[in-house]
């Protein structure tokens, strides 16, 4: 029931945050100073510029396809949102903790095209047209990177829900129904017989757990950028080159919506990531010895101090990737879209497939 | 001795540990950056000898708190000694964008003494530079023959309404103007009539 308001809740805070910090990382690190006037900081630019959006008059061209424009932003924010339905945001909380989650968060998110080339038709300009098809071109390419990227780490945890991925990474493993025998290897290899089941921390992550998938994870990352627009990849809105991509013609609120998709779009490819690579909401620290570290970083399970760690490792884990995104925005030129394509036909997607390979090959060795 | 044309060779070597390097690179400089921003120039006057030292940190100005000071012999703003003026013209005629409107009426008797002696024998009712047209080519202050038209250092004189961007330079009031106006057509007559008187005395002196 209140899942929803707090899924929205979580995304609005991270957006504002990350809104914030973009400009301000930004400006830094170009020797600028970004917003300074409203607020200390400039901490209220947000404010006053969801202000100056919501204020402005709700455009539909004479000639457009008024239904297609006007619903555009609303499906692709809602298969944005609809993606958040399967993340665990704590042990005990997850919006709704379905055994296919993460088929379902694929299946979803790529509802998003559709919102593209609605908007992009929709707005009947032959600009916004092409935006759009460059758009669908691209998060259709990057998805299969992403996707080869995502199986690999199916076929290590042997899970499509997203719960049960994260169970797998931390100290609360046996707790997982069905889990009491598990036990967590060093590397996942049982040769080693190292038994790190109850040392947790960054040893049970799945990149540490299969060294191997931190080249997943960097697939899935670049090949996310892409997916959510973000620079490098962001050429279907390339503003400083083009007037922008499909979502020239909208304004005010609808292109608030647009970009709060986009942003949205940001949280959930980072928080996909931490779950499936970065020990989803499980903390860094081991246990060493007496010094139980990961025991007092994690909380007890079903508590409140269980769910509030949970949350706090989870978002923040976001955070720092959101940051990275921001970070590569701002140092990296644009790509031209034949490079685009180049980098995920002829890079990714083989990179991704020797990946599942591999990944296979080292599951037999796990069991 | 390395051959230049291998060097370049080796630079234009494209490789994927080479991008992978450049990449990082990138990364790295970006990030250094981001840390420099503790740090920020303040507004230097050029002859500080430490003006191209800072060369790390923030550069933005917030400007209507800070600004750069700028030279002594900026020139940016025109402006007239409208004292030392004598109403020649020459920087109308010679400006490129006719900007300058001046209007003159003769005095009566010698005016007055520019502060070089030049003798005033005009007044201005009118002296008005459009500064929004202006290009700042200081043809005008070179022209000038009194020196009194000169550019200053202001810089900062954006105004809200185009209108303001004129500069009346004059220092008659309408009134005075017109008085002045008035005293010269009067003076003018009272010549006129002088002359008529004596051509008439004159001819009345031929025909006894
Ligand atoms: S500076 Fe040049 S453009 Fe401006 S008033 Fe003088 S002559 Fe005209
Ligand atoms: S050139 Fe100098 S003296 Fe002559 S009218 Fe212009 S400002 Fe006055």
């Amino acid at each position: 029931m209140w899942a929803l308001p707090l899924v929205l809740l979580l995304i609005l805070g991270v957006v504002v945050i990350i809104f914030y910090a973009e400009r301000k990382l930004s400006a830094f690190m170009q020797d600028r100073l970004g917003p300074m006037e409203a607020g200390p900081y400039g901490t209220l630019q947000f404010a006053a510029d969801l202000l100056k959006l919501l204020q402005k008059e709700d455009i539909v061209p004479a000639a457009a396809d008024k239904m297609l424009f006007k619903y555009a932003p609303l499906v692709i924010f809602a298969s944005v949102l609809a993606g958040f339905a399967v993340i665990p945001l704590t042990p005990d909380l997850v919006p709704s903790g379905t055994p296919i989650g993460l088929f379902f968060l694929l299946a979803i998110v790529s509802l998003d095209v559709i919102g593209l080339l609605m908007a992009g038709w929709g707005s009947n300009n032959k600009y916004a047209l092409l935006g759009a098809m460059r758009s669908v071109a691209q998060i259709v390419s990057y998805e299969i990177p992403a996707g080869l990227a995502i199986l690999s780490v199916v076929i290590i945890g042997q899970s499509l829900d997203l719960q049960e991925i994260s169970f797998q990474q931390g100290v609360h493993l046996q707790q997982f129904p069905g889990y009491a025998q598990e036990v967590n290897y060093l590397f996942g290899l049982k040769e080693l017989g190292i038994d790190v089941t109850h040392v947790g921390g960054i040893l049970s992550w799945n990149i540490v757990r299969v060294p191997l998938l931190s080249l997943g994870f960097i697939i899935y990352f670049i090949a996310s950028l892409a997916e959510c627009n973000r620079a490098p990849f962001d050429i279907p809105e390339a503003e400083s080159e083009l007037v922008a991509g499909f979502h020239v013609e909208y304004s005010g609120f609808r292109f608030a919506t647009l970009f709060l998709a986009e942003y949205a779009m940001m949280l959930l490819v980072s928080l996909v990531a931490v779950i499936l690579f970065l020990g989803s909401w499980n903390t860094p620290f081991p246990n060493m010895g007496p010094v139980r570290l990961a025991d007092w970083t994690t909380g007890t399970l079903g508590a409140w101090s269980g769910n509030l760690w949970a949350f706090f490792w989870l978002v923040n884990k976001a955070l720092v990737l959101m940051v990275v995104q921001v970070w590569l925005r701002w140092t990296f030129p644009r790509m031209r879209v034949d490079q685009l394509m180049h980098l995920c036909w002829k890079i990714l997607t083989p990179a991704a497939l020797v990946l599942v390979l591999i990944a296979a090959v080292w599951r037999l060795l796990m069991i | 001795m390395e051959n230049p044309q291998e060097k370049i060779g080796s630079l234009q070597r494209r490789g994927f540990w080479r991008d992978l390097q450049s990449l990082w690179q990138g990364l790295g400089l970006t990030w250094r950056h981001l840390f420099q921003a503790r740090e920020r120039r303040s507004p230097l006057h050029i002859a500080d000898p430490n003006y191209f030292q800072q060369d790390t940190g923030v550069v933005t100005l917030t400007y209507p708190y800070e600004s750069l000071p700028v030279p002594e012999n900026g020139r940016y703003r025109l402006h007239n000694e409208i004292d030392d003026c004598i109403v020649c013209d020459l920087c109308a005629k010679i400006c490129p964008v006719d900007c300058i409107t001046i209007e003159s009426v003769k005095a009566t008797e010698e005016i007055g003494e520019t502060s070089d002696g030049t003798k005033k024998r005009l007044y201005a009712p009118v002296f008005d530079i459009d500064l929004a047209k202006c290009c700042y080519c200081g043809l005008c202050t070179t022209v000038c023959p009194t020196d009194c038209l000169t550019m200053t250092k202001v810089y900062d004189f954006a105004e809200v309404d185009i209108k303001n961007m004129i500069y009346h330079f004059t220092d008659l009031t309408p009134e005075q103007a017109e008085e002045k106006k008035k005293l010269w057509a009067d003076q003018q007559e009272a010549i006129a009539v002088a002359k008529a008187e004596a051509m008439k005395a004159r001819q009345q002196q031929k025909g006894e």
